[in-house]
């Protein structure tokens, strides 16, 4: 039996709680989002000795969501979990104040800089924002998908795989989170589909590792045109581009993990985004706005790997603090 | 064999320290057929011994049925934690609270023993406006990272008010009531078994849910 205790719980309760917003101060920085770049810029922007603040509503982000990490330097192995868990530690030692659950409604600028409006009305003062909002998993968009959401069509594989021990399952996409879902879901799921319309896109090291396992097939090329059921998930309909022919799957899950989309709500209208969405940025990491940087998923930056977002938040908190050095 | 190992008995033991009142863990099993009863007992006893604010009683839920109801116990494993008081306070756990869900558990024992955060001022008024019974069911998994935050909202809100009654209920345990309600995405959160939602939702977003029974 495993037990995966919240190291930080302690910092929640009596007497080892942190640090606290004060609503009266003009803060430094701002960050908006508590995944690798949030935190990694929190990190630097403290030890710049900047006063600093991080508005949080999933602590850890995405990468909480992932079983397994092997790509980040200096860790073989670790999962998303624990390698947010270290994350927090890191930055807490700093004591920097951190608002769980905040919900950000708006920012507008002001002379002095910005005032963040949370969903509870309360508004909180900074020089300077670094946006580190993240993305969120993409949705197919096919026929079908939105009425199954949570009655058979999911997209977080290690919360609902459970839920589908010894039945089969598709999962949708070639990168490495489908791979690591399919891999994942074999060892649960009776049988398991890995269905994506054109080639891997996933690291090679563990494309082997699935083609190795004997309860999952592959399909390749192939296209999920629609997911079909009577109340909950019974199959899906897929067209087979090669041979232009359709059929349907018999299954009751449908994992998709077809990579994300920018968390851009906050800023749609303020800031230049490009043809995905995401916040246009420059190698320093500034925005199309004066004193608001953007770091991470949410950013045109490629590649969405955790070390990338990690860096680009130490870059974008850099380039803050030169920017209030300088006045 | 000790279910936890010793550095996780030391980290907890830390966090037990800020308990405020005693707690009481009112443990329900059943004879015979009972998934993860002993292991729920064993977890139990293990985590009395961590704090001496936490007591364990085990009652068997056909023989104490009376008790049992008190508590509105319908399955097993369950678990129901009883304030300073041994007052009910809405907070209960069905199935073990392993894996994540430890998560959920221990802030649990902390806010029924006092050491909670209050309510922010707008949100306690709606809860104080309350006037019909609300049931809350949170289905989760202990592989789901962020389930234990959902349990935690729905434990805080139950704790907040005696009309509401708040548990956990995980999902492969109970895989008929799962079924019942088609729990396929967690967590999964219902409410009087009439009103529905996914994921780890805002504190608003349960309170306009449980608006709607009201």
């Amino acid at each position: 039996m495993d037990f995966n205790l919240d190291m930080n719980l302690n910092d929640q309760y009596g007497k080892n709680k942190k640090a606290t917003f004060d609503k009266e101060t003009l803060y430094d920085m701002l960050i908006i989002g508590s995944g690798p770049a949030g935190l990694s810029a929190a990190l630097y922007a403290k030890r710049k000795g900047l006063k600093v603040g991080v508005l949080s509503n999933k602590v850890g982000g995405q990468v909480v969501d992932t079983t397994s990490v092997e790509n980040y330097l200096g860790f073989d192995f670790v999962t998303g979990e624990g390698l947010v868990e270290k994350f927090m530690h890191h930055v807490q030692t700093l004591d920097v104040p951190m608002l769980k659950d905040a919900d950000v409604k708006s920012f507008e600028k002001t002379e002095s800089g910005f005032e963040v409006a949370l969903s509870r009305g309360e508004i909180i003062k900074s020089k300077t924002l670094i946006l580190a909002t993240g993305s969120k998993p993409r949705r197919l968009g096919v026929k079908g998908e939105d009425a199954f959401i949570g009655r058979g069509v999911a997209y977080c594989a290690i919360c609902d795989g459970p839920l589908f021990e010894g039945r089969d399952v598709v999962v949708a996409g070639g990168g490495n989170s489908a791979v690591e879902a399919a891999i994942d879901l074999s060892k649960i799921a009776n049988s398991v589909t890995l269905v994506h319309r054109s080639e891997f896109r996933a690291d090679q090291i563990i494309i082997d590792q699935l083609k190795r396992l004997s309860n999952v097939t592959i399909h390749l090329q192939t296209e999920i045109q629609e997911v079909f059921g009577d109340g909950l998930v019974s199959g899906v309909k897929v067209l087979d581009k090669a041979t232009g022919e359709t059929r349907e799957l018999k299954i009751e899950g449908l994992f998709v993990e077809i990579g994300y989309l920018p968390n851009n709500q906050l800023v749609i209208d303020q800031l230049d985004l490009n043809n995905r969405g995401e916040i246009i940025v420059n190698a320093l990491n500034e925005t199309s706005m004066k004193g608001v940087f953007a770091a991470g998923d949410v950013t045109d930056t490629p590649y969405k790997q955790i070390i990338v977002a990690a860096s680009e938040g130490a870059k974008a908190a850099l380039t803050a603090n030169d920017y209030i050095n300088r006045g | 064999m000790a279910l936890l190992n010793e550095q996780l008995q030391g980290q907890l033991k830390e966090v037990f320290s800020s308990m405020k009142n005693e707690i009481t863990l009112a443990v329900f099993t059943k004879e015979g057929d009972c998934y993860s009863c002993e292991e729920t007992i064993a977890f139990m006893k293990e985590i009395e011994t961590l704090s001496d604010k936490i007591s364990l009683e085990t009652y068997d839920l056909e023989k104490d049925s009376e008790r049992a109801s008190e508590y509105n116990v319908v399955m097993a494993p369950s678990i129901v934690l009883l304030d300073s008081d041994k007052k009910y306070r809405g907070v209960k756990f069905n199935g073990i609270p392993a894996g994540h869900e430890i998560n959920s558990f221990i802030p649990g024992i902390l806010e029924v023993s006092g050491a909670g955060e209050a309510l922010p001022e707008d949100l306690l008024m709606q809860v104080n406006a309350l006037s019909k019974p609300v049931n809350i069911k949170v289905f989760v998994t202990l592989s789901c990272p962020h389930c234990a935050g959902a349990v935690q909202k729905a434990h805080k809100l139950a704790f907040e008010s005696a009309l509401i009654d708040a548990e956990m209920v995980e999902a492969q345990t109970f895989d008929e009531l799962s079924n019942k309600f088609n729990v396929s995405s967690v967590p999964k959160i219902v409410i009087n078994d009439q009103y529905e939602f996914v994921g780890n939702q805002p504190l608003e977003i349960f309170l306009e849910e449980i608006a709607k029974t009201q």
